[in-house]
């Protein structure tokens, strides 16, 4: 009874961060948790989302718990790293946004290098997926972590001969950004490397959709680049891939209600959890390497679940 | 399916009788080797030909019903591995365990879950399909009484748990619907197989070691004449009850192996005591090839998310979740509130109205039904342009709701703001952000 599938390609290995705590990310030769038919050398990756100035709108349950680092990123990325056992940290330059502060490239820059010499975890940079300021922001923050080897991102299609540059540039890797499209992904990878950025530092940032809000289009465009990758041996999709969830799950309907508004939707704090943990869950069957999350209960239950399937 | 036109035109009575509605037998063929006629449309086919066609045009994965009328679940008819490749058609069913060993709150506690987690999302009924009766207890009598106390509550199909044919028999008699006999294994199943042929009921196959079990047990029980079956794998553990499940649906569909050509049954209550992880697990199956679905809670907290996901996973690719046309109030507008106009895509719906919602600003949305495209795919397929657009608007009812007459549209549009303006007569065009997320400022900026 043969009922096992044969793959011929791997995902790539993309080391991030330096010293004892760099993470490598990748080097699957089968579907996401099918170890039966295939390895998965390791298990993905979990980055807690850190901002570089006190949100404005998340909602009581992932304010709790930051609720005494929230203006501060360093204090906040420590928090993560020390109390939390984050594996990597993702800093968001939302403070760049030019419909928001629209602070400085420079000012920026401090931030990141900042955080970067507090913390001897891995870090992300992610702009504010404006395709001119995060030119500015993200070559500046290139500079700042140079000697970190942090993963920057979103690299778009409008704005990757800068940005792409720039990571080459000061050897950090990279995080292409297409809109749920398995060919603009590829064509994204294709542009990046042919600029000279190796397929090795990569990372591919298909677009998130939280659960209820485009999940369903994430998580086929996800399964598709795996099975290229894997079953065509398709070098420009091999990537590791990163996905935003906490973003997007804290601005969901039913993750902001809360318990009094909504009482037969029940306990507001718990359906936040699950709707994040649910939605990490999902993309990680889908192929995801990275997941860049928010509530620390969110995080701890999705490693739970990653050790029951090891 | 692997006979073609000629292998099944040999097996027909080639008299061209026509009672089939095509004019030859020929022709009758090619259909049904296309999957577009039934064989049941041929009244003179031999009882030969019926089995070995009937055989051969058998779905890869028998679809399973139980229960009746509104309430009935229907299980399997799968046709592919991955739900790009078409879609996943059967949504799986989420069933509540009620132990029949539990005090009477806890059991009024669970029928309460079942009943009130239910939920309207983009015009779909969200909720639970089953209830699982276990017999802990090992009574009969105690197993009747809570099925009783259970179909007092909920019209919902139940799935009746014993490993002893004397309970079954016993629950069987109290139930009078057609539900799941949980179940078969290699010691009971021929006592199981014809509890399930005297009631007409299906039957789950349980194995005590995986697929290699169910190879061997689920022909045996074929051969006793039972057709409906659910195969649990056995596992109580998702890693090895992942590999089971994707290994039988690559069975059914990638192998063509019989055996496993039956929807599946799988139980997170059993895999862990934590209620947050057993809903986790449930998405796990969810994604992965699990039919049916067995939990401990339905709590509205973890109902919800669990319901959308499934609603997610079983959308039809091809077909996107769509809105209803029409005028959607967000908070308590006025006549001096903001009109936004945008598609009916559910996603694009969702994501504008969530960010107008929370801007705390009232507005009126105009949902334009484009069959379900965002704006640009709209835009391009030409169903989201000024023709379109403005004898909407113009027939929507909204000049009666408001006092003044300027419309938002997507950003993404800008550059048919103008050619809008002239058509739409007596209204003047705003160009909004491209970003819903841009909304919040933009409407808090906005005067009438
Ligand atoms: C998925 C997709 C499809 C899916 C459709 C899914 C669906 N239900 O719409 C499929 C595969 C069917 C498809 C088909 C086509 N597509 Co298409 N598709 C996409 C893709 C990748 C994502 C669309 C999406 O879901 N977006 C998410 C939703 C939520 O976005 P949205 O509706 O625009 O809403 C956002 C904003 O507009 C804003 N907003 C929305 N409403 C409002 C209202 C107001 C007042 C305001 C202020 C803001 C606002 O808020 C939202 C979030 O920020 C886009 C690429 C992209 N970057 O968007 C291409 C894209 C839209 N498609 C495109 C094209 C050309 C097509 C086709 C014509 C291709 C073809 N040749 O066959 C067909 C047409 C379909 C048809 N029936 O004929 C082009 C359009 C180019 C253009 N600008 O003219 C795009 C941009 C891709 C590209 N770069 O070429 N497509
Ligand atoms: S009904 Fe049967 S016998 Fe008559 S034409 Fe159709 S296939 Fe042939």
């Amino acid at each position: 009874m043969e009922v096992k599938e044969t793959y011929n390609g791997t995902i790539r290995e993309v080391t991030l961060g330096v010293g004892d705590k760099a993470v490598v990310v990748g080097g699957e030769t089968a579907l996401s948790f099918y170890t039966f038919e295939g390895v998965m050398p390791r298990k993905p990756v979990i980055a807690f989302d850190v901002y570089d100035e006190e949100p404005a709108d998340w909602p009581a349950p992932v304010v709790e718990p930051y609720k005494d680092v929230l203006g501060d990123p360093v204090k906040w990325a420590l928090k993560c790293q020390n109390e939390y056992g984050a594996d990597m940290i993702c800093l968001q330059l939302v403070s760049t946004n030019p419909t928001g502060t629209n602070r400085g490239a420079e000012e920026a820059a401090q931030t990141v290098k900042a955080v970067a010499d507090a913390i001897d975890i891995p870090m992300i940079v992610y702009g504010t997926a404006n395709v001119e300021k995060d030119t500015e922001v993200l070559a500046k923050a290139a500079e700042a972590a140079q000697g970190k080897n942090v993963l920057m991102g979103p690299i778009e299609e409008d704005n990757y001969k800068t940005i792409a540059a720039a990571a080459l540039g000061f050897q950090q890797a990279g995080a292409t950004h297409s809109p749920i499209d398995v060919n603009m992904a590829k064509q994204l990878n294709i542009l990046a490397t042919q600029l000279g950025l190796n397929a090795d530092r990569i990372i591919i940032d298909p677009t998130t959709g939280a659960l209820g809000y485009g999940l369903e289009y994430v998580y086929s465009v996800m399964e598709r680049l795996r099975l290229a990758a894997l079953t065509q041996n398709d070098s420009m999709t091999q990537m590791p891939i990163i996905n935003t969830i906490g973003k997007e799950v804290w601005k969901a309907k039913e993750v902001k209600v809360s318990t009094e508004e909504e009482p037969a939707w029940g306990d507001a704090e718990t359906r936040g959890i699950i709707w994040e943990a649910m939605t990490a869950i999902a993309l990680l069957m889908a192929g995801s390497d990275i997941l860049v999350m928010r509530h620390p209960k969110a995080v701890e239950l999705t490693r739970d679940f990653m050790a029951l399937m090891a | 399916m692997a006979l073609t036109g000629i292998d099944i035109f040999k097996l027909l009575p080639k008299t061209n009788c026509q009672e089939c509605g095509v004019p030859t037998c020929l022709a009758f063929a090619m259909k049904l080797a296309a999957g577009q006629a039934e064989l049941s449309s041929c009244p003179h086919l031999s009882d030969d030909a019926k089995a070995a066609l009937g055989e051969a045009s058998a779905p890869p994965i028998r679809l399973v019903t139980m229960g009746s009328g509104d309430d009935a679940f229907k299980a399997g008819g799968e046709l592919v591995m991955f739900r790009h490749d078409k879609t996943f058609f059967n949504p799986c069913g989420y069933a509540l365990l009620i132990d029949d060993t539990s005090g009477a709150s806890e059991i009024d506690g669970k029928l309460k879950q079942v009943n009130e987690s239910h939920f309207v999302r983009v015009e779909q009924d969200l909720k639970a399909d089953m209830v699982a009766v276990k017999c802990s207890s090992g009574k009969p009598e105690t197993f009747v009484e809570i099925i009783e106390k259970v179909k007092a509550a909920t019209s919902l199909p139940l799935i009746l748990m014993s490993d002893n044919p004397e309970v079954i028999h016993a629950g069987m008699a109290v139930n009078g619907e057609a539900p799941l006999i949980y179940g078969a294994n290699k010691d009971n199943y021929e006592k199981m197989a014809d509890l399930a042929k005297t009631h007409k009921t299906a039957l789950a196959v349980i194995s005590d070691n995986g697929i290699d079990g169910l190879n061997d047990l689920v022909p045996k029980i074929e051969a006793l004449g039972v057709k409906d079956l659910v195969l649990d794998p056995g596992y109580r553990n998702p890693k090895e009850t992942l590999q089971s499940l994707v290994y039988m649906r690559r069975g059914a569909l990638v192998k063509k192996i019989k055996a496993f050509g039956y929807p599946t049954i799988a139980f997170p209550v059993e895999e862990t005591s934590d209620e947050m992880m057993e809903t986790l697990l449930a998405g796990l199956y969810t994604c992965k090839y699990g039919s049916i679905i067995v939990v401990g809670n339905l709590k509205p907290q973890y109902a919800l998310p669990l319901y959308v996901l499934r609603q997610n996973i079983y959308t039809d690719p091809q077909r996107p979740m769509q809105v209803k046309q029409g005028i959607y109030p967000i908070g308590t507008p006025n006549e001096n509130s903001p009109v936004l106009v945008t598609t009916n895509f559910s996603l694009t719906y969702f994501i504008v109205t969530g960010e107008v919602e929370g801007s705390r600003v009232p507005a009126w949305m105009l949902i334009q039904d484009v069959e379900g495209l965002s704006v640009m795919t709209a835009w391009a397929a030409g169903k989201f342009v000024p023709e379109k657009i403005a004898p909407f608007i113009k027939g929507s009812g909204i000049e009666e709701k408001v006092k003044h007459r300027k419309l938002v549209i997507p950003g993404y549009l800008s550059q048919m703001s103008g050619e809008l303006d002239d058509e739409l007569e007596g209204w003047k065009v705003e160009v909004g952000p491209r970003e819903a997320a841009d909304l919040p400022a933009f409407l808090k900026a906005w005067s009438a």
